[in-house]
């Protein structure tokens, strides 16, 4: 991938493999990614292809054991993060980088208020009062769109819908205004019409804040929707790296391109009962990939070139493909 | 009154769930799940069921196979009302009228092989030898795309989409009418999704199925059925044929969940209508239509008097007060 100035984050072969009893998931498996400061970037992947262990590795969040980021490098403004202590990477958390999840009510903690909380970032990183704190909170909660903010502060996390639990998250996260959000599936959980606000509510705080955003999903219609750059993953390894809008115009990876006509889509075609172009076969299992092209046996394209691992290979400006039937040397 | 082209017939069906506030409290409150709902589902069709959580078309599907009791309305299946129906007739009945569930990891029995999961329902019908069943239920495997070799192994030897698949073997097996379909595919991943509603198209030309397929994916619904039923809190706001659903909703929410869904291609650039607030709870639901609270376009007589669904072009049912007044 080329070198930019302006880059906020740059992992290179980044590789985290948990240790199981039946063996060792090497779930992400050498990644490289980089992201431009304001800039958006999607990630997309099925099940288990390694989306959200990347996105932990950069926090450092990966539970050891069983896991354990091998090797690799994540640079964000400069500084290593895995050569960081704990200590150092506790001030980064929360201050310069923060994550929010697909199901806010396991996020929250239930017994605090919602301003409690989030006055605990603001007084741990930045030193307010809790005075202070507790008024940044009440400001964060107007700033997410939550009506009757200084009641609300005061209530519980079940006291709130699914979708004002994941503002009062996205308030959390945004507290100590951070380079760096991840959000990992942060509208999964939600109703569509509940989804399109917090999608309007990430791009509108971006813009504001010019903060850089890593965008976790499976669904390619919010990475459509979100994204100027996208990454597709498969089975712990970027298979595609490109412009959104070259990305759905012309896909490359034949996982790509089986994903893109998979999905059922509303604008176009009415014909009813038109059949789908399934992917056949299973979502891969990390204990037991196939050798060399660990999409070969989906693969409707393969050849005996693809007993080897093709590397990811850049076959037009900007455009990465991780295939040999785009690879001609 | 029996109409043959309907093979179900659902007239004025309410269902209210008390809630106890608290031990000793008189004053009852009721989750108003479904609330007068009207609906046939045609011999054959695929009639799509899409609302947002908590808008009551679970509920409606239950209660069609009577796994809830309605707490008012009607129920016809083949023109026969089966409220009335006993005990025996209706244990006789859910052979013709079967489900699939959302979840393939709750919904089926992790100590039990696969062969005795889909061969159940013919054991409780008493239907066959024992050797008849086992050939029964290695034929359903092969149908639904699994290996009858895999006949005794367990649910947990197996992914998301198999598991689904032996879900819906399960329902096969007595060669149903009638297949409730419920959320069938939210749980699996993108590339199986695509495997499923296949094999699940492929089994309705096959069996002559009927399916009332409930889900909250709008895309995945218009792409499967013929006809779509948009429900609100309890209520059908919007029923029409799919292609005319998606292409002129008429019902300003249904309108709402059109363009709130996300489209996969970042060229299109559209004007989105964002609802404002949340979905009302169901236990207090706002009077009038119960739209009214997010809706752009409320005027007058909406948070009054309930719209009443009506036809306003041929086989498009719409119920609001943009469409002309209550009849």
């Amino acid at each position: 991938m080329g070198e930019t100035d302006n880059l906020l984050l740059k992992i290179r072969n980044l590789h985290t493999y948990f240790y199981t009893d039946d063996g060792v998931a090497k779930a992400v498996d050498g990644v490289d990614l980089e992201l431009v400061e304001g800039g958006t970037l999607g990630v997309v992947g099925e099940s288990g292809c390694g989306k959200s262990v990347t996105a932990l590795s950069i926090m450092r969040l990966i539970p050891d054991p069983p896991g354990k980021i091998m090797q690799g490098k994540i640079v964000f403004g400069g500084k290593d993060l895995l050569a960081l202590s704990e200590a150092e990477m506790r001030k980064i958390r929360g201050r310069s980088i923060s994550m929010i999840f697909q199901e806010p009510m396991t996020s929250l903690n239930p017994v605090f208020q919602i301003g409690d909380q989030i006055s605990e970032v603001l007084t741990l990183h930045e030193g307010l009062s809790k005075r202070e704190a507790w008024n940044r909170s009440i400001e964060m909660l107007k700033m997410v769109g939550i009506p009757a903010a200084e009641r609300r502060v005061m209530e519980y996390p079940h006291q709130l819908s699914g979708g004002m639990r994941q503002r009062a998250m996205i308030a959390m996260a945004l507290a100590c205004s951070p380079k760096l959000m991840i959000a990992d599936e942060p509208t999964t959980a939600l109703d569509v019409t509940i989804q399109a606000q917090i999608l309007e509510l990430i791009n509108r705080l971006q813009q504001e804040k010019g903060m850089s955003v890593i965008l976790i999903t499976h669904n390619l219609g919010v990475i459509a929707e979100t994204a100027q750059m996208v990454a597709v993953m498969y089975a712990g390894r970027i298979v595609e790296y490109t412009d959104v809008r070259i990305l759905f115009a012309t896909p490359q990876h034949p996982y790509t391109q089986g994903l893109l006509k998979s999905i059922p889509r509303l604008d176009q075609g009415h014909g009813r009962k038109e059949r789908l172009e399934a992917i056949p076969g299973l979502v891969p299992s990390l204990l037991d990939l196939p050798p060399g092209c660990k999409f070969s046996n989906r693969c409707k394209y393969v050849f005996d070139k693809c007993t080897e691992e093709p590397p990811l290979e850049e076959v037009a400006g900007g455009h990465f493909v991780r295939c040999w039937l785009h690879i001609h040397s | 009154m029996n109409n043959n082209e309907n093979l179900v017939e659902v007239k004025d069906l309410k269902k209210f769930f008390p809630l106890r506030s608290h031990f000793f409290s008189r004053s009852k409150n009721y989750v108003q799940a479904v609330v007068g709902v009207r609906l046939d589902i045609r011999r054959g069709e695929t009639l799509g069921l899409v609302g947002e959580s908590g808008c009551g078309k679970s509920t409606l599907g239950r209660l069609i196979l009577r796994l809830e009791e309605p707490t008012e309305g009607k129920i016809l299946f083949e023109g026969e009302d089966i409220l009335q129906y006993d005990a025996e007739k209706m244990r006789q009945l859910r052979r013709e009228m079967q489900i699939i569930f959302q979840d393939p990891y709750s919904s089926l029995n992790p100590r039990k092989t696969i062969g005795s999961i889909i061969g159940e329902p013919l054991i409780i019908h008493n239907i066959g030898t024992k050797k008849d069943r086992e050939e029964r239920v290695q034929k359903l495997m092969e149908v639904v795309g699994l290996r009858p070799e895999h006949i005794n192994r367990y649910p947990h030897e197996f992914s998301g989409g198999q598991r689904q698949r032996i879900g819906i073997a399960r329902a096969l097996a007595l060669n149903p009418k009638l297949i409730i379909a419920d959320e069938p595919v939210s749980a699996l991943d993108v590339s199986i999704q695509a495997q499923v509603l296949n094999l699940l198209e492929d089994l309705q030309n096959e069996f002559h199925l009927t399916y009332l397929f409930i889900a909250h994916d709008l895309s995945v619904v218009e792409h499967i059925s013929d006809r779509v039923a948009v429900m609100h809190l309890g209520r059908i706001a919007e029923l029409a044929r799919s292609e005319d659903l998606y292409r002129q909703p008429k019902h300003p929410y249904t309108q709402a969940l059109l363009s709130a869904n996300p489209i996969p291609d970042p060229t299109v650039g559209r004007q989105r209508m964002l609802l404002q607030g949340e979905v009302p709870s169901p236990i207090n639901p706002p009077s009038g239509c119960n739209f009214h609270t997010r809706c752009p376009h409320r005027f007058e007589p909406c948070d009054h008097e309930v719209p009443v669904i009506r036809e306003v072009e041929p086989n498009h049912w719409v119920a609001c007060y943009l469409y002309g007044p209550n009849p």
